[in-house]
């Protein structure tokens, strides 16, 4: 490895769980349309032979006893990746919906911020949602624009990356709770001195499963937002640790 | 008559928090709770007037509803500590999951590393699996 190669050493981390059916080729296509990484896939708890199937493909895979969330499959991944002394790491979806091929663009977006969401509505692709969830994700957009100091359309995208110094940051402050992964672990490194910044990307149709348009579910998740918002923006400040 | 179950069966708490307490089927932290708890109802079966005396200087007209509100009040603090226990219990249990699950695949790691120095392979060799450099 060149030392430039070295300066830059990538992790793509991927919470999964019980995805055998689409995370292989997940796998395969960041191999191939990505940027020179490793991979890691954080085995949430799986059920079926995910982790196996990883494997297989050529990722690392961390196997958790037990299901975490996406909060603690990501915590895990950064642990790692600090552990191990990557300089940055993306956060991919296992089920396919994230394109290896953006990997690059959003990793770029690191040179002039600490995290780079690739946002979903930012013109390109053809990914919608409509109604009160779509509201809800709106008011959530508009309200932590206004704390990022920042135009962002979608903050509830998992397809993230994040420098060394917020890789610090989360290892210590990444809350595991429902939305912690979204919500609340951006507003919390925004708090503490962190920059953010996004890339548009297209999105594709999820491989399996369909995204739930029922009025109620999207009530509870405005109602559970608002409420890990609320409490993300109480929390006191927390200077990422420096070892 | 009614003094007497009473005192006996707070006697009989106080001994059981005690004998768990001995076989450290009970932590410390909480036992102290019970027994403060258990002391101060032995203290107001002994001495009833210390009840009217109570709820007359705290102008709650019938002294038992004192009663009530106050075991009310302990229990629902009580409620509240267990569950701010068991929530550091639980995260507490996520880091080690956590942690668990990052050991199990260094350990993976040493293993194949181990049997592929032993068949006498190079182990430069990039691809599938390939274990990073660590600086712990």
């Amino acid at each position: 490895m060149t030392p430039a190669e070295q300066a830059q050493r990538t992790l793509v981390i991927m919470p999964a769980w019980n995805e055998s059916e689409a995370i292989g080729n997940t796998i395969r296509e960041v191999f191939e349309f990505g940027p020179a990484c490793d991979v890691l896939v954080v085995d949430d708890g799986s059920r079926d032979n995910t982790a196996q199937v990883a494997r297989d493909a050529g990722a690392l895979v961390v196997q958790l006893p037990f299901n975490m969330g996406v909060g603690g499959a990501m915590r895990t991944g950064f642990k790692y990746a600090k552990m191990h002394g990557y300089h940055q790491v993306i956060q991919v979806d296992s089920d396919g919906q994230h394109d290896p091929r953006d990997i690059k663009a959003v990793l770029d977006g690191l040179q002039d911020a600490d995290i780079v969401i690739g946002a979903r509505f930012a013109d390109k692709g053809n990914y919608t949602v409509h109604g009160p969830r779509k509201w809800a994700m709106n008011v959530l957009a508009w309200t932590i624009s206004k704390i990022a100091g920042t135009q962002l359309t979608d903050v509830t995208s998992g397809f993230r990356a994040a420098n060394a110094k917020t890789i610090r940051q989360y290892v210590d402050h990444y809350p595991a709770e429902y939305l912690g992964d979204t919500i609340d672990s951006l507003v919390v490194a925004i708090r503490s001195g962190c920059t953010v910044r996004q890339v548009g990307v297209s999105m594709r149709e999820r491989q399996g499963g369909t995204p739930s348009h029922d009025p109620v579910k999207a009530a509870i998740y405005l109602g559970r937002s608002a409420f890990a918002l609320l409490f993300a923006l109480t929390r006191k400040k927390n200077i990422p640790s420096s070892n | 008559m009614a003094t007497l179950v009473g005192f006996i069966f707070v006697l009989v708490i106080l001994l059981i928090i005690f004998e768990m307490l001995r076989r450290r089927h009970l932590r410390e932290k909480y036992a102290v709770l019970w027994i403060i708890i258990g002391i101060g109802v032995l203290v107001l079966v002994a001495f009833p007037q210390l009840l009217f005396w109570a709820s007359g200087v705290l102008g709650v007209r019938v002294p038992s509803n004192l009663l009530f509100a106050m075991a009310l009040l302990l229990l629902v603090l009580v409620c509240l500590h267990l569950s701010f226990e068991q929530s550091q219990a639980e995260d507490e249990i996520r880091v080690l999951a956590e942690e668990v699950g990052i050991l199990r695949l260094k350990v993976q790691e040493l293993e194949t590393r181990g049997t592929r120095d032993e068949s006498g392979h190079s182990s430069d060799a990039r691809g599938g699996g390939k274990p990073p450099e660590t600086n712990l």
